[in-house]
């Protein structure tokens, strides 16, 4: 059995053989792994694509093997977030987008790793240590869906699914040299996510190639009562899948190509967007004056949300508990304990942007600033069809290089948070390598048109071979 | 500018406790981040409206019924702090 393999591949060898012997050859591959991409194997894999088999599935993802960010609750199997804090909890639900997956016959190969609570760009920061980056095992994956993409990268899972909640699926989609998507706000349930930041995340697919991110999509995205601001607007995702941009015109927003961008990815980058010329697409260049702000903005948005967000771990339903004299001892002592210096660095400063007296200088601040970059994405996209640019200025940096430093790592999310700001769909595809670490090519589209996103991508991928390139280290 | 008083006091607001090295050490690391975020001064914002979220919904309301919920064991059961039905947690002050 081929090690990489399309969903398509997938479900054309459990036809030849069953789900069964899907499933084991991946557990197989997964428990040869050299890059911590997991942090739970699930030990009811093999049972559950069994039971596909002896009783048949018409979904469209009938034994078809999944990895999962262990932020997303899978009944059953433990929910870390990569952090201490949660030690031993199992979910007693499934999330919206599980529901989804279980009921289209989706077999769920265990939980990945993150960086703790999603606030990281590398993976580092997960209490269960760094995953590896498969092209280079001394470099970080990207993050925080670090896991989720260093498994898709590395052959032990054919797609997974993680969150972006400032970049965090599209970052390590382009450090792995896999696709992935991040929906427009509102379309994918959030249901049974843990929420770091809840007006700025969604759930996005991680996979091989283009079509599987389609097929993923059209599986997960669609209208939850559970989630207030899901938004009832799907589109088909893999109708949009046609080899053909001719007339299509794409928004180069020189912000992006800002001070400190490597020279290769640059060049690759352009070389995309010349290809896209050749097929017959237009581009032009385009001003976003404010997007020079967004770092700041999302950055106080996110803490101040998670400071909030992450005041019910406290030691008292779930999770690790330190045991003290009174409430706010136990509370207080679980929580030193329990989180990681970076998830305390944003709760603190994120209580402080919301405390008497600095609520206004800064998170008041920051929301007028998303304002005006959100009218910065409105502007350009109402003369263009889409906006392309570097995922990440850097290809993949060192374990260890930037961790000690935030304000360094924060910078690395110079090019992916202003998308969530604006809430608009994007996604990263392979454009190209630097000594042998992939490049990713963002690729921002209008609100609830991933469709053209995805068009655009396709047909990028039908006329390169940058996504078939495997890392040769977990070869 | 944070000062090691401020640290302590957010430190108390978000209930987590921080020792006396912590404090020299947040102190730093957050006083360059709030240093970073003061580029925003730059940007007039007054005539501004803030943007929450960007979903353009408000007011997302259900029927006030009763529906079907997680049984009590079942919630409990991530915890061995229990008691009588109940979370069991030490007293408040």
């Amino acid at each position: 059995m081929a090690k990489w393999m399309s969903v398509a591949q997938v479900k054309e060898k459990i036809e030849e053989s069953s789900a069964e012997e899907v499933t084991a050859r991946y557990l197989e591959v997964i428990g040869k792994s050299k890059i911590n991409g997991y942090l739970t194997v699930s030990d009811k894999a093999l049972e559950q694509a069994k039971k596909i088999d002896k009783e048949g599935h018409s979904g469209p993802l009938a034994g078809v093997p999944i990895a999962i960010k262990d932020n997303i609750s899978v009944v059953g199997l433990p929910n870390s977030c990569g952090s201490k804090i949660l030690e031993g909890y199992v979910p007693p639900f499934n999330a919206h987008v599980i529901e989804k997956l279980l009921a289209a016959g989706a077999v769920v190969l265990g939980k990945t790793n993150m960086d703790e609570f999603a606030m990281g760009s590398s993976t580092e920061t997960s209490h269960f240590g760094p995953t590896s980056n498969p092209w280079d095992l001394e470099r970080v994956p990207g993050g925080s869906s670090g896991g989720s993409a260093a498994v898709v990268a590395a052959g032990e899972a054919p797609f997974a699914l993680g969150s972006d909640t400032g970049g965090s699926v599209r970052c390590p989609a382009a450090f792995c040299g896999v696709v992935g998507l991040k929906p427009t706000y509102g379309a994918v349930s959030r249901y049974g996510v843990v929420a770091y930041a809840n007006s700025l995340e969604q759930v996005g697919p991680l996979a091989n190639n283009v079509e599987d991110i389609a097929v993923l999509m059209d599986v997960i995205a669609g209208y939850d009562r559970r989630d207030s601001t899901s938004i009832n607007n799907k589109t088909e995702c893999q109708k949009s899948l046609v080899d053909d941009v001719k007339g299509l015109k794409i928004g180069v927003p020189k912000e992006f190509f800002g001070e400190g961008i490597h020279p290769d990815v640059e060049k690759a980058v352009w070389d995309a967007i010349h290809k896209y010329e050749s097929l017959g697409a237009t581009w032009k260049e385009v001003s976003m004056p404010n997007i020079k702000y967004s770092l700041a903005s999302y950055y106080i948005i996110a803490m101040c949300e998670a400071s909030s967000n992450l005041a019910r771990f406290d030691g008292t339903r779930y999770g690790f508990r330190e045991n003290a004299e009174n409430w706010h001892a136990m509370v207080s002592k679980t929580r030193a304990d329990g989180f990681g210096t970076e998830v305390k660095r944003r709760i603190l400063l994120g209580t402080y942007a919301l405390s008497a007296g600095y609520h206004d200088k800064y998170y008041l601040k920051a929301l007028k600033v998303r304002t005006l970059v959100k009218q910065d994405f409105d502007k350009a996209l109402s003369a263009v069809d889409l906006l392309m640019a570097p995922t990440m200025p850097n290809p993949a940096f060192k374990i260890g290089e930037k961790i000690e430093d935030p304000l360094t790592l924060y910078l690395s999310d110079v090019n992916t948070c202003p998308i969530n700001l604006a809430g608009v769909p994007s996604i990263s595809v392979p454009c190209g390598f630097t000594d042998g670490l992939p490049i990713g090519l963002q690729i921002m589209g209008k609100p609830f048109d991933e469709p053209t996103v995805l068009r655009a991508a396709y047909t990028f991928e039908q006329n390169t071979d940058h996504h078939t390139k495997r890392p040769p280290e977990v070869a | 500018m944070i000062t090691k008083e401020d640290v302590e006091h957010i430190g108390w607001l978000a209930r987590i406790e921080i020792n006396e090295q912590e404090t020299v050490e947040y102190m730093e690391k957050l006083n360059s981040v709030l240093e970073y975020f003061g580029q925003l001064d730059e940007l007039q914002t007054e005539d501004v409206a803030p943007t929450y979220h960007v979903a353009e919904i408000y007011n997302v309301f259900r029927e006030d019924v009763v529906e079907e919920c997680l049984p009590q064991e079942t919630v409990l059961a991530n915890t061995e702090n229990k008691q009588d039905g109940a979370f069991r947690v030490p007293k408040i002050g």
